[in-house]
């Protein structure tokens, strides 16, 4: 039972490792990798280490599966703190350095927000 | 506090996870005899740690909490920890870092007394690694030139 609730947590964050891959690759620009990346990263990683908790409690509830599968769940908060914050911080960067977003004719999307901010 | 160069988020996030990561590190000295980590590992992450709050706060800030004086002095100490205990069990009559010797020092058993003195060897290990990665790091980030350069203002 446990098992096969790990097999489906896990095979769902493989999927959403799989649309983040097939995102960084297509996509035309910086910002919208990072989106892909992002996003489906951060679930991705969080349902495999909910899945891998999962398979490490197994079926007989003890002190010490707990404690492990507690260790890997802490691993999965600080990702979600740190992972989205990362993307933040290099796409906020990027923005700061002049880089426009991809559009389809070319144009920019909007002024450079520098002059006005400064 | 300097002037704000900084992002909100990215400072928030870095004043919750900057604790954790030093008790981490604390975790991976501690548990270095029964699992991954030690001295080097630990030291390691708390300079990571420090470089995480450069990232958020700009290296003004973190002169301001962490001296490049004190920098140097904690990379000496470190290595005149592991120095002293090795010359202590020398003193007492062993090798170089032999452990077993300092149970004529603590009030416990030489098995004992050994684990205490590696533990106490991959402290001074993990000061000095921390010390010197962020030496390394200052000095990378300045170009060498020490307070000048990009002093968290760019």
């Amino acid at each position: 039972m446990m098992e096969a609730l790990a097999v489906l947590f896990i095979s769902a964050g493989l999927f959403f490792f799989f649309t983040a891959t097939v995102g960084l690759l297509r996509l035309p620009d910086f910002y919208s990798r990072m989106h892909a990346m992002g996003k489906a990263d951060t679930m991705g990683l969080l349902l495999t280490l909910t899945g891998l908790a999962l398979y490490q409690m197994g079926e007989g509830l003890s002190w010490s599966k707990a404690f492990v599968a507690f260790k890997i769940l802490l691993i999965a908060v600080f990702w979600f703190l740190g992972g989205p914050t990362a993307t933040h911080a290099l796409l906020r960067s990027a923005f700061e350095g002049g880089k426009m977003p991809w559009t389809k004719d070319g144009q920019a999307v909007l002024d450079w927000p520098r002059q006005e901010e400064r | 506090m300097t002037e704000r160069w900084g992002d909100l988020i990215v400072e928030t996030i870095a004043r919750l996870l900057v604790p954790f990561q030093q008790l981490y590190s604390l975790y991976v000295l501690a548990h270095g005899h029964s699992s991954p980590g030690g001295g080097f590992q630990g030291g390691c992450i708390f300079a990571a740690s420090l470089v995480l709050l450069i990232v958020a706060y700009g290296t003004r800030e973190l002169r301001r909490r962490f001296p490049e004086r004190a920098i140097l002095v904690l990379c000496a100490l470190g290595v005149f920890i592991y120095a002293a205990v090795g010359w202590l069990c020398l003193f007492l009559g062993g090798n170089f870092l032999d452990y077993s010797q300092l149970s004529k020092l603590l009030p416990t058993d030489p098995i004992m007394a050994r684990y205490y003195g590696m533990a106490a060897v991959e402290v001074g290990v993990q000061i000095t690694v921390m010390a010197i990665m962020m030496a390394i790091f200052l000095e990378l980030l300045t170009g060498g030139g020490g307070q000048k350069g990009c002093s968290g203002n760019s």
